[in-house]
């Protein structure tokens, strides 16, 4: 194969997520070496970056629970001229989302005041702290979302199928096998 | 005058007999047609709609449909594919589908009908509804959140089992699964893991206790092979493979949790 022209830009963050998304993209193993050939990272934590400029293609892991997730999904809606969710917790709010039908003061109550063992709680209410959400929402109901990975996580299989059917310029598409809810 | 009593399927030749449905006969005939509130072993109910085709060109649930001599009946469309897959949606957004912690994951005819379909996304708004669980009875849980209203326990404690330990409540959006007792738990009636209705829920809302995760996901059922290719005998559902297990032939490919 030829070099490719011009490298495509590809930014990647975990919002409310456990980072297991990110997890299985690294175990797409030594076809990363393959994908560096093709894409260079902005915005990552692979990369450190703190902001994503312009860029292909963003990866989204994890649903929003806080204000700065709201802001860094924004930005890279802004920037990114595909956006992807990647697994059940950009896709449906995931684990982080069953905490839904409580309400948010029940919950801050029980973790910093009310729990066993705890004395002296008090709700950490430091600026720097993103204010939490009232409900954890999937990010398709704030910004327009072009691919969907599901899966927690989806399989290295299932990114790395995504992700070459997007650099070869098709639709991408996850058969029997590499779609998966769990 | 004799009649061909065949219709043809997307093309294909079907047969059929008198008093069989659209969707049975083409079962019979190794064909598959998407449905969630249809088992072979109960009379329709017709309220999914996922097994909605093209009769002659009018749409119809092809569970209470008849078919009729060389009927023209389309089903494997983009049409009526995009379509269930919006069906499919509404039913995820409704309720709690968190899937991987759900026992029924792998097993589950929702999320197999959903990866047949391309599901890609629930698309909707979450509703997020609030559905506490029943953890009364000592055997049997049941986890409303997945509940999708097929009435298949309904159907099956009611004409099975002579109990009527549930029944569907409410109209529209409020419609909900309840538990006939005057407490409304499961602990206060006959129900008992014997019953036929509990191991007729394609979902996974009844659920035995103490079994979880005996077999790992990935290793489940449709994580094999997808539903459209697991064989559906008459009168054994892929999803019910403990229920009768004296008078139906053993499901080969459906896996016991
Ligand atoms: S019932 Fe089916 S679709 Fe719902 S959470 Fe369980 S496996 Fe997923
Ligand atoms: S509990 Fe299961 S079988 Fe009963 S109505 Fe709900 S989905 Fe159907
Ligand atoms: S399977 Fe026919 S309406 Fe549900």
């Amino acid at each position: 194969m030829n070099a490719p022209t011009k490298k495509l830009r590809v930014a990647t963050t975990s919002l409310a997520g456990c980072f297991g998304c990110h997890m299985s993209f690294l175990d797409i193993d030594e076809r990363l070496l393959e994908l560096v050939q093709l894409v260079e990272f902005d915005r990552s934590p692979l990369t450190d970056i703190k902001h994503c400029g312009p860029c292909d293609i963003g990866i989204i892991e994890g649903g929003l629970c806080n204000a700065e997730n709201v802001h860094v999904l924004r930005e890279f809606r802004a920037n990114c001229k595909i956006l992807i969710a990647i697994g059940a917790c950009a896709i449906n709010g995931g684990l982080p989302a069953q905490r839904n039908h409580l309400s948010l003061s029940a919950i801050l109550e029980e973790v910093y005041h009310a729990q066993h063992g705890l004395v002296d709680g008090f709700i950490p209410n430091d600026p720097e702290l993103p204010l939490p959400l009232d409900k954890v929402h999937p990010i398709h109901e704030v910004v327009k979302v072009d691919y969907f990975i599901p899966g927690c996580p989806p399989s290295a299989d299932a990114i790395w199928k995504v992700l070459t059917d997007l650099l070869a310029g098709k639709e991408p598409e996850l058969g029997h096998g590499l779609i998966h809810y769990d | 005058m004799s009649q061909s009593n065949t219709f043809t399927l997307d093309g294909k030749t079907i047969p059929y007999s008198e008093g069989q449905t659209i969707i049975q006969a083409a079962m019979a005939a190794g064909e598959y047609i998407p449905h969630l509130c249809f088992n072979p072993e109960f009379k329709p109910h017709g309220s999914c709609k996922l097994c909605t085709v093209k009769a002659n060109g009018r749409q119809t649930a092809s569970c209470t449909q008849h078919p009729a001599p060389d009927m023209v009946v389309e089903s494997d469309t983009k049409e009526i594919n995009d379509e269930r897959r919006t069906l499919l949606q509404m039913l995820f957004v409704e309720g709690n589908h968190f899937c991987p912690s759900c026992e029924k994951s792998g097993n589950c005819q929702l999320q197999a009908t959903a990866y047949q379909l391309n599901m890609m996304s629930p698309h909707f708004d979450q509703f997020f509804p609030d559905r506490p669980l029943d953890a009364s009875h000592p055997d049997y849980l049941l986890d409303f959140n997945r509940c999708i209203l097929c009435s298949l326990c309904v159907r099956a404690s009611r004409d099975v089992d002579g109990k009527n330990v549930f029944a569907l409540s409410g109209r529209g959006i409020k419609s909900h699964l309840i538990v006939n007792a005057k407490s409304g738990r499961l602990a206060d009636t006959n129900f008992s893991g014997d019953d036929k209705a509990a191991h007729v829920c394609p979902v996974g809302v009844i659920l035995k206790k103490r079994v979880g995760f005996a077999i790992p996901i990935g290793s489940r059922s449709f994580d094999e092979q997808p539903i459209s290719a697991t064989p559906h005998p008459q009168g054994a559902c892929p999803v019910g493979p403990r229920s009768n297990a004296a008078t139906l032939p053993p499901h080969p490919t459906v896996k016991d949790a």
